[in-house]
Parts: structure tokens; sequence; C-alpha cells
């Protein structure tokens, strides 16, 4: 991880404004919000393939489906809260049920809109994506995954949601080796008593917990699984039998997201303890976000602290 | 052009058969929606003998017209016309709504060959319509989509961000026909929602508006050829019909929005058929 820190919209803007560059059957959509989510990008560059449908989510949602019954590659832009609540309907019902080949450019998700407070948090955009058939749900945890997300959900058929963070995230991964694949989860960090199991912009925090871990004599394998949906159970499975305990992180309500993928495929297949760490069951509130992370218990600290305690539950 | 009196009597004579076959269809099935699909029938049948540029031997054709029923409950009435057409086998509308049917109680674009867009959940086929009309211009293609809908649809507030859109980006290539029956689930538009002047409201939003009879095949053909000349704005056609239209017991009544249809009603209704219209 370096210090290098960029705005993870920033790269997914400039990043489809190049595949716009390169395929013109890249269309972009947005819903009045094309100045944060930074589809605007796209649009100064191909204004004739950019419809800014204004405050209207669910008819950007089922415009984007019309546009793909054609051909076109679509992708829609909201905040993930509202890609999730306001254009649910066509989301299922136009895109995962025809199984279109439209992409979910879901923005701010989490914590991460911190200050606009909980009407604008989006907390069960995982669980909601998941359980759509034929809907492959990716989360995105630094700018380098920003830009190979984005062009493997271009080149991908089929639905994607693409969670995206508001949030400045350092550069964890060197684009020059990452060998990006969806479905694929990523070992960052080797280890034998535990896996935590990260997404999003939660992958920091896990490595910072791994750390601190390491000076209390545990040692912690970090793995990340950038795709929710399909989840890779392969890698889940020998994290599981090798260590022998999981912890999952996410900035996601503790019901439906990761933890919950997680604990499905284990509690079938190679049964270990479990902690899941995420938002409980509660809404948040504004403020400056890494305090936000701090007190609904997303930090390092939090980790570390289910870390030591699903260990003991190994014995 | 107006319709060659042969051919308007071709169309009739093809919307007495659709009823018939349609009473015949959901009376077996036990199932299904027959006021909207009887409403419809002549909106239906005239867009896909007379004015679309669709064929079963080459269903995907890029460049061949779209037709989104965005009232998907009617999709009986469209089964029968499709299947007429070629686009799947006769036979499999005995399967409609059945295990391991490809003829799902609405229209399935994944299942169903000749369907393009699933619908059911009222207030999506307009949107998804304008989303290929615009693709149609990005891809500099001349072909139409239509997008059939009914009136008490309109109440879903979709519909309304998709009348402004398709305004906004001047969608001349997007045809909407309203199946005005006046006639909703749970009782008439006036007892549940009434709609006011539909015309005016479409008209409020920079459409331009045609008001015409939805059972005169004449004048649906009228009114398409004259959509099609106007440029610069969308076009609705608001067609005055009658829900359940053919059987008198079903003619404005809410209850046929769909109900399963009885010996003693079937027995009457295809009497009513054979002799009517």
């Amino acid at each position: 991880m370096t210090a290098v820190k960029r705005a993870i919209r920033d790269v997914y803007g400039d990043t489809l404004a190049q595949l716009g560059s390169e395929n013109k059957n890249i269309i972009a959509l947005d819903a009045d919000v094309g100045s944060s989510s930074k589809s605007i990008v796209f649009g100064k560059a191909f204004p004739e393939r950019y419809f800014n449908v204004g405050i209207a989510e669910a008819n950007m949602v089922a415009m984007a489906a019309g546009f793909a019954t054609t051909g076109k590659i679509p992708f829609a832009n909201t905040f993930a809260a509202f890609m999730v609540l306001r254009a649910g309907d066509p989301v299922r019902s136009l895109i995962a049920y025809t199984n279109l080949n439209v992409k979910l450019a879901g923005t701010y998700a989490g914590l991460s809109d911190s200050y606009d407070g909980a009407s604008h948090h989006s907390i069960a955009d995982i669980a909601f994506m998941r359980s759509m058939p034929n809907m492959t749900v990716i989360s995105i945890s630094d700018p380098v995954e920003a830009e190979l997300a984005t062009r493997a959900a271009a080149s991908y058929m089929g639905p994607v949601y693409l969670r995206l963070s508001r949030a400045e995230a350092p550069v964890i991964f060197d684009k020059k080796t990452y060998d990006y694949k969806i479905g694929k989860g990523v070992t960052l960090v080797d280890g034998s008593d535990l896996t935590i199991v990260a997404t999003g912009y939660m992958l920091v925090k896990a490595l910072e917990a791994a750390e601190l871990l390491a000076k209390k004599g545990i040692s912690a394998r970090v793995v990340n699984i950038h795709t929710i949906k399909p989840i890779d159970r392969e890698l889940l499975v020998e994290c599981a039998r090798q260590t022998g305990a999981i912890v999952t992180v996410e900035e996601h309500n503790v019901f439906g997201g990761l933890g919950s993928a997680v604990a499905e495929v284990l509690a079938m297949h190679q049964p270990v303890p479990i902690e899941i760490v995420g938002i409980e069951d509660t809404f948040a509130e504004s403020g400056d976000y890494e305090k936000l992370l701090g007190k609904y218990g997303l930090q390092a600290a939090n980790v570390v602290a289910r870390a030591e305690k699903v260990v003991k539950r190994k014995k | 052009m107006s319709l060659r009196n042969e051919n308007r009597k071709h169309l009739e004579g093809l919307c007495r058969k659709f009823r018939q076959d349609l009473i015949k269809l959901l009376h077996g099935i036990q199932t299904g929606h027959p006021g909207g699909s009887l409403s419809s029938a002549e909106i239906m049948t005239t867009l896909y003998y007379e004015k679309l540029n669709v064929n079963a031997k080459n269903a995907k054709d890029e460049n061949r017209d779209r037709f989104i029923l965005g009232k998907g409950h009617a999709a009986p009435m469209l089964y029968l016309i499709l299947a007429d057409l070629g686009f799947f086998p006769k036979e499999d509308l005995v399967t409609l709504r059945q295990l391991d049917s490809h003829l799902q109680g609405h229209p399935s674009a994944k299942t169903t060959n000749g369907i393009e867009l699933s619908t059911g959940p009222l207030g999506l086929g307009l949107p998804a319509g304008l989303g290929i009309a615009l693709a149609a211009k990005l891809d500099k293609k001349d072909y139409t989509t239509y997008v059939l809908m009914g009136d008490g649809e309109l109440q879903e507030g979709i519909v309304w961000e998709a009348v402004m859109s398709a305004s906004k980006f001047k969608a001349d290539n997007l045809i909407v026909i309203i199946d005005n029956n006046g006639v909703q689930l749970d009782g008439t538009l006036e007892e549940i929602m009434p709609m006011g002047d539909i015309g005016a409201k479409w008209a409020a939003f920079g459409w331009n508006v045609l008001h015409i009879d939805g059972h005169d095949v004449g004048a649906i053909s009228d009114a398409v050829d004259t959509a099609k000349t106007l440029k610069g704005k969308p076009t609705v056609i608001v067609a005055r019909t009658v829900k359940g239209k053919g059987v008198s017991f079903m003619e404005g009544k809410s209850a046929w929005h769909g109900k399963p249809i009885g010996k003693d009603e079937y027995v009457t209704a295809m009497s009513e058929l054979e002799v009517a219209l």
C-alpha cells in the first residue's frame, strides 16, 4: 500500500471516458449527479452518447435497459442508495430478469457520502443486488481496482453492479501486476490463524488490522473479495480450511452483504467460526468519514477485536 | 394512405378471430386477463398486420420496428398475434401460464420469440422504449418504436419521468398508443384515480397528441401514418376503447380485468363473438 491517494470516482469517470473512445457502443446515463459520479467526464467527451435524464433514477435505468436491447453497452450512474431504492424495479424487472447487458454504477456507497447523512448512505445495496438472479456484484477497493473493474465490467456480457465509494482511497494494488478477474478473490497477506475477508474501502482497514494483529502475535491472512457475486467459493473454503476462522469486513449492514455471502458458502462447505464486521443494523448519521467509520465499528481496531474473538472461538 | 376496404375487412376479420381464440384460450387455462386483451385487439392487430416492419423469419433484424407491450397483462392477445405470424407454433398457446412453457403470464423477452422487452410491472415499457428509440437515432436507423400502454398504467410515476425525457430528447421515432378503456383492476379510473384530460397532460409535456376510436382499424392506421410525419417531438395516440370489447357482460367491467371465465360465460361469450363485430 502506498501513500498515494486518488478518489475512486475520479478514476471511474476517466476510465469510462477512455472506454468510450475505445468502443462507440458504450453510452452513459446519469440522473443529475454527473458531477458527483464523474460520468460527466464521459459526457464532455461524448455528448451525443450521454443522457442526463434529470432527477429520475428509475427512468434512467429503464432507458438503459432499452438501449441494451439494441446492442449498446449502457453505464447508468447514480448514488448507490438510489440505484437500489429508486431504480430497483427496472433493475429487477427489465435488467436482471432478461439478463440485459447494463452496467449499474452506484457511487457514494456505504457511508462514504458521510456528511449527507443516513438518507444518502447506502447499506442495503449489496443485499438487494446479490439477490437479483443474473446480477454480478462488484465492490471497488482502490483506485487501481476502479479502473480494472470498470474495464472488466464493460467487457463482461451481462448485468453488473459496480459499487463505488466517494472516498479518496490509498493505492493498494500495482496496476502492472494485478491480474483482475471477475469472480476471483485476491490474497494480499498470508497468515495462518484466521482470514480477514474484506471488500471495498474496508480492505484498507483489513490490512491495517493485520499489521496490528501481527504485533500481538496473531497471524492474519487478508483476502480481497471484490466480486461479491459470484463469490469465490474455492478461495473461501481454502482459507477456512487452512486458517480455521474468518472475519468479514464491509461497509454495509451486517444483514445480507459480504458477511452473509461468506457465511452462506462456509456453512455449507467448510463450517468455521465467523465474525461479521459491518454496520449493526442501524442508521448512521452525518459526520467526518473516518470518525463515522469509527463510531459505527468499521475501523481497524474493530476488526482486531473481532479477530481476537474469532480466534478464541476456534478452541 | 388510408386503409383500402379489403384491408380493413381483413383486419376486422382477424380481430374477430383473435377475440374468439382469446376467450377459448383463457377459458381453457382458467387464468389470465381478458378485459385489457379485448380492448387492445384492434390496436395490436393493426400494428402487426399493417404497420410494423417485423418478420418471424428474421426476428432479430436490427432494422425491425419495435413493439413494446407496456400493459404486459394483455399478453394473451399479443401471443395470439405472434403465433399467427409464425414467431412460435400455435400449439404452444395452450401452454400459456403453465409450467415449462415459454409463454409466461406476462411477456418475457428471455423466453418468447418476438417479445422485445419483458413487461408486467406497469410503467417500465415507455422508458425502455425511449432507450430503444434513442439508440436508433445514435445508429442512424429509421425504425420506429411503438409502446402500447394502459390508461391505468399512466398512474405510475415513472411514466411521467419518461414522458418528460422523451420530449427533452426529441424522440420523434417513438409512438405511444394509450388503450384508453377507462377501467382498471379495482374499478373505473374515475373511481380509483381520475386521469382527467390525458391528451392535455401529454401535450403539456411537449408531445404531439392524436385522439382516435381505438376499435376503428382505419383510424388506428391513419393515426400511425400521421404520427410518422410529425418530426421534432414524440407522438401519443389516445385511443378510446372499451374494456372487454365484444363480450357484452365483460364490457366496461373491472371485474373482468383478470378473472377465470366460467362455462356458461364461455358459451355466451362465444355466441356473441360468432355474430358480433
